[in-house]
């Protein structure tokens, strides 16, 4: 009788989950899912790392968006960077996409060119390029010089900053999303663009019809997913410039680094991180949304 | 020929055009052929801004310091001085980063593949309640920002007195949404004939996992294995914030240590830099076609 209990135990799927998904699970909550309840309930105090922790309701917030010229600037910072980088980096990548869709011979030496950056570490970038946009040594103004342009002093100019952080994040994300649109492009069916050339369509009217619209889910998940990174963006800027000059590149991320890390603003900083968690957030749900009106 | 060329040159050959046609093929060709060269060109201009960089990199580390200076600008300087990477530890502790960084890497790359394994044959083959349920919680959490639990985690480092030791950044990456569902999208495409096999001859569901499913599963294995190496090897900011102390410092967090305080001597820093992208670079190029099927997979659940 007990032999019998025993093995039907033994083969029960729930004992097997349990036991299978307990590590995983354990991870998760520790590491997961109580931090972001905690960070949350963070975001109303007031908390300096080492004294005592204050209740302060939605001061961090009030504070956040109606006295912090700091944040301001950092928010129109990350929303100038996100604005700049997605839509140029998509456009880009996707042209690549297309010419690496036609079978072409070198297609494993371009891959692995263009995937180089996406798969090198931020501070192995950040060190070359800030070799590249050297005023005086770099490359960049030497071509500038070529061509009769005195190049500007680029991480270090306050309007140029941002701008040389954009073209290095786009230069490395780019690898990437080609990687996903040509996943897209190969999963359209050659009978649309038969039927297209038997009609007379060019190239142009076929990229324009055929391509464009079945490419669109593909390309509307690149945006969201590139718009969430680039929210994020940290590394780059905290490397490159650490925010600078005079906050010209500071980030969300960097903001809330610094906040907690460097002023030991815990609440502040945890009230930050749940700003940057909603915009997210929205992204997420629209993706989201939109997925199931494609799938319906 | 198919079946398109087939249909228009019967076309053709009744209408009595055979000349024509072999003009418009011509034309077809042409333009094929333009837009080729076309691709071409457009790839060739963007892969040398792609590799520009990276040889610019491998060309200071081969120079002497004066060389750097120099303008205008050379990739290479007069002789290639290869002494630059024998003098790299006289520099900065390398050899030491580079052991943190690999340590740290190897056991979270196994963690990962175990806890996200045996989760996600859970989740894709048991029949336990709430199960649906639950796996939306990991879904719903893959997007939250890792800011979001970095304070609460630093805290919680604190009091368990692990600050500025490698478990600091072990312990919160045994674990990833992201993995638990890719290893359950893999095991859903198994077919359940094999696990009714198993279940006939006698299996437990864990022997199920252990015997069948897992052994099948190494392509997924090598795409996680591949995705995680590669994200904790050039992770930044956890060590930034979590390590201290030089000697424990990863590779990317020492040489950001480095350039800081060693800004002189920029062909032995580039050293380091080129020595440092060689394991992903190596790991890229091995298990190239995983890491693709990684990010397509990741793109179809967009679709």
């Amino acid at each position: 009788m007990k032999q019998i209990k025993l093995k039907r135990i033994l083969y029960s799927d729930t004992t097997w989950a349990f036991v299978l998904l307990l590590p995983n699970f354990l991870g998760f909550l520790i590491f997961l899912i109580i931090p972001m309840i905690i960070s949350f309930g963070m975001s109303f105090v007031s908390w300096d790392l080492f004294g005592p922790v204050r209740w302060v309701g939605f001061d961090n917030y009030i504070e956040l968006f109606l006295e912090d010229q700091v944040f301001r600037r950092v928010f129109w910072n990350t929303m100038y960077f996100t604005a700049v980088t997605v839509p140029i980096g998509i456009v880009l990548s996707l042209f690549l996409a297309l010419a690496m869709d036609q079978k072409i011979i070198g297609i494993k030496f371009f891959r692995i060119a263009y995937f180089m950056p996406v798969i090198s570490s931020m501070i192995a970038v950040a060190i070359v390029w800030q070799w590249i946009y050297n005023p005086e040594f770099g490359l960049l103004n030497y071509f500038l010089g070529l061509i009769g342009i005195e190049g500007p002093s680029w991480l270090s100019d306050v309007f140029w900053a941002m701008p040389a952080i954009i073209v290095v994040s786009i230069w490395q994300g780019l690898g990437f999303n080609m990687l996903l649109f040509l996943a897209g492009l190969q999963g359209i069916s050659e009978v649309y663009y038969e039927a297209a050339e038997v009609d007379g369509a060019g190239w142009f009217e076929k990229f324009w019809n055929i391509t464009i619209p079945l490419l669109a889910p593909t390309t509307f998940f690149v945006m969201v997913m590139a718009a969430i990174g680039a929210f994020q963006a940290f590394d780059a800027v905290y490397l490159m410039t650490a925010g600078g000059p005079a906050r010209a590149t500071s980030v969300l991320a960097h903001y809330l680094y610094q906040n907690a890390f460097q002023y030991f603003r815990m609440g502040y900083a945890s009230a930050l991180a749940y700003v940057l968690f909603f915009i997210v957030l929205i992204f997420t749900l629209i993706q989201l949304r939109r997925q199931r009106s494609w799938l319906l | 020929m198919n079946n398109k060329e087939a249909v228009m040159d019967i076309k053709y050959r009744v209408n009595g055009l055979i000349p024509k046609f072999y003009v418009i093929m011509k034309i077809i060709k042409k333009r094929k052929y333009i837009s080729k060269a076309l691709a071409y060109l457009f790839l060739s201009v963007g892969a040398s801004v792609m590799i520009t960089p990276f040889l610019w990199m491998i060309g200071t580390s081969l120079k002497s310091l004066h060389e750097v200076f120099v303008f205008p600008p050379t990739l290479f300087g007069e002789q290639l001085r290869w002494e630059n990477y024998l003098r790299i530890s006289d520099r900065f502790p390398f050899l030491q980063f580079f052991f943190n960084s690999l340590r740290i890497t190897v056991v979270v790359v196994i963690s990962q593949v175990l806890t996200s394994s045996m989760a996600g044959f859970t989740f894709a083959r048991l029949r336990f309640k709430f199960r649906d349920h639950l796996f939306a919680l990991y879904l719903a959490t893959m997007m939250v920002p890792v800011h979001v639990t970095l304070i609460p985690n630093f805290i919680l480092m604190r009091h368990l007195g692990l600050i500025d030791t490698h478990a600091s950044l072990i312990l919160p990456a045994l674990v990833t949404a992201f993995g638990t569902f890719l290893m359950r999208q893999f095991f859903l495409t198994i077919p359940a004939a094999l696990e009714d096999a198993g279940k006939i001859d006698g299996c437990t569901p864990f022997g199920i996992y252990w015997r069948i499913f897992l052994p099948l599963s190494k392509p997924a294995v090598a795409t996680l294995s591949v995705f995680v190496f590669m994200g904790m090897w050039n992770q930044f900011l956890q060590p930034l914030i979590f390590i201290n102390t030089k000697d424990l410092m990863t590779l990317p967090l020492g040489l950001a240590f480095t350039q800081g305080f060693y800004s002189t001597d920029w062909p032995v820093l580039m050293s380091g830099t080129v020595l440092s992208l060689l394991p992903v670079i190596i790991a890229f190029l091995l298990a190239q076609d995983f890491f693709i099927r990684g990010v397509t997979l990741s793109g179809l659940k967009g679709e």
